[in-house]
């Protein structure tokens, strides 16, 4: 298809790393933010072009991976109510919470469908108007403008059985979060595509400027990363350290103007807990006191749950870039897609389901 | 659940007082809300991700990213150690 093909060419990405590997001198460690980066890099043997002075680290920007495991933890108890349909993308369902996760509490016989879209969900309220439907309203700054329609259209369809359980995480501020972490190894970021497709990247030049770290705007077909790593690599090695942007043809600096109007208006900035992480101030968004009837935390009087994280699961240290997910004791072995123990083995965006999935790692894994 | 693929606009309508378009993926349309790209016109490239369009692919910068890559090469003839990849098409396009 147009603009996929052309970025997959085999032949440009062998040029693009023969120009990594002339302007390396040193060891330099860059971050992907993007979970989907992360597949693309490992999908197609990316960090296996690359010379081995650069060191490529995961970031935590898998919405799946980061939602706090109190917030699955309620989303279980509310579609486990009589009467609710509960609606999800796919990837959420086998996302472990404390004790079960969705695809358990559907098979226990609650009504957990897997949508597409928020649309299809505020469809269904609108088809079902006897029934509870509530919306899992997770991801980034590239799905917020869809879950902040969704809201917007079931009020102006007067719908009063919709309501949205909010999660939004937000990647300037993990950046920030990031760089101020004590040991600290990242010394560049790929930031994520489609973010910027509707934020702009007006928020990055002052991190880079505080920071003093290069934020290369990058896309995700195998060229736009290569490319993302080949300019940050050339800011490094020249000691720059300004925001450039790689993905011209999907990113402008204002971004989408219409959407973050409409943010704006649906959400406001909260702080955030990141599974794994831990709470990073500001960092998500959730619903505007002016929507709060459509907030499925308040609607349904979700009782404050103790969570239980897995012992043996070190996402937090992988999504952090402390640790490769290969390094888990784990990995493969009592964890895996099927078995998650954490959620970053769960959606194709996580790390350790990158890792997985496409085999290479599953030998070192086993000679550690 | 973070994909985002692009696509091109074959029709544009109203549906509950929302503008929508018909898009195609590769051979597979799919209803896609336009309400975020309202200067999107019939023919352009959209970037979709959970059912909504957020940004025009721009065509111009598209072409002017490759040339730029192929370029690269030209400067550069001496490729003959390198071992060529096979590629994979993606054709996924994550967030
Ligand atoms: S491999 Fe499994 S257990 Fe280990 S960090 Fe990843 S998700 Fe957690």
């Amino acid at each position: 298809m147009k603009y996929l093909t052309e970025y997959g060419d085999g032949e440009i990405a062998q040029k693009l790393a023969h120009e990594i590997r002339q302007i390396t001198t040193r060891p330099w460690a860059l971050m992907e933010v993007c979970g989907g980066q992360t597949h693309s890099i490992i999908r197609n043997g990316i960090d296996q072009l690359l010379p081995p002075e650069i060191e490529l680290i995961h970031g935590p920007g898998c919405p799946v991976c980061v939602t706090p495991l109190g917030l699955i933890d309620q989303a279980l108890e509310i579609a486990a109510q009589p009467g609710v349909i509960f609606c999800s993308f796919g990837d959420m369902l086998r996302v472990p919470g404390s004790t079960k996760d969705l695809f358990r509490v559907k098979s226990e016989g609650a009504d957990v469908r897997v949508v597409y879209s928020p649309l299809d969900a505020v469809n269904i309220a609108r088809q079902s108007p006897e029934r509870q439907v509530v919306f899992f309203g997770i991801g980034f700054e590239t799905t917020a403008p869809a879950n902040a329609m969704a809201v917007k259209m079931a009020r102006q369809q007067g719908l009063k059985n919709f309501s949205m359980l909010v999660s939004h995480v937000l990647v300037p501020p993990a950046i920030e979060a990031i760089m101020t972490s004590p040991g600290n190894r990242v010394q560049a970021f790929l930031a994520a595509g489609h973010v910027c497709s509707v934020m702009g990247y007006w928020q990055y030049p002052p991190l880079a400027a505080r920071h003093g770290v290069p934020i290369v705007i990058t896309g995700f077909e195998p060229l736009d990363v290569m490319d993302g790593i080949r300019r940050a690599v050339a800011q490094l090695e020249s000691g720059r350290n300004e925001v450039e942007n790689a993905y011209e043809r999907a990113v402008n600096f204002d971004g989408n103007g219409t959407a973050q109007q409409i943010l704006n208006e649906v959400f406001e900035v909260t702080d955030r807990a990141w599974r794994g992480i831990g709470v990073i101030p500001k960092s998500g968004w959730s619903l505007q006191p002016a929507y709060r009837e459509f907030d499925a935390a308040y609607r349904f009087s979700v009782t404050d749950i103790q969570t239980c994280e897995s012992t043996l699961c070190h996402s937090g240290e992988v999504l952090q870039g402390r640790l490769k997910p290969n390094q888990c004791p784990a990995f493969g072995k009592e964890c895996t897609p099927r078995k998650p123990l954490g959620a970053t083995m769960v959606s194709s965006e996580g790390a350790c389901a990158a890792y997985y999935n496409y085999g290479r790692f599953l030998n070192i894994s086993a000679a550690n | 659940m973070c994909l985002a693929v692009p696509g091109q606009v074959k029709q544009i309508f109203e549906a509950n007082g929302t503008r929508m378009g018909r898009v195609n993926f590769g051979g597979i349309e799919k209803d896609v809300c336009l309400a975020y790209m309202p200067d999107i016109a019939i023919g352009d490239y959209t970037i979709v991700h959970v059912g909504f369009a957020i940004t025009k692919v721009d065509e111009e910068a598209a072409h002017k990213t490759l040339a730029l890559f192929r370029e690269l090469g030209m400067l550069d003839e001496e490729f003959g150690e390198e071992r060529p990849v096979e590629e994979e098409a993606n054709h996924e396009v994550p967030h």
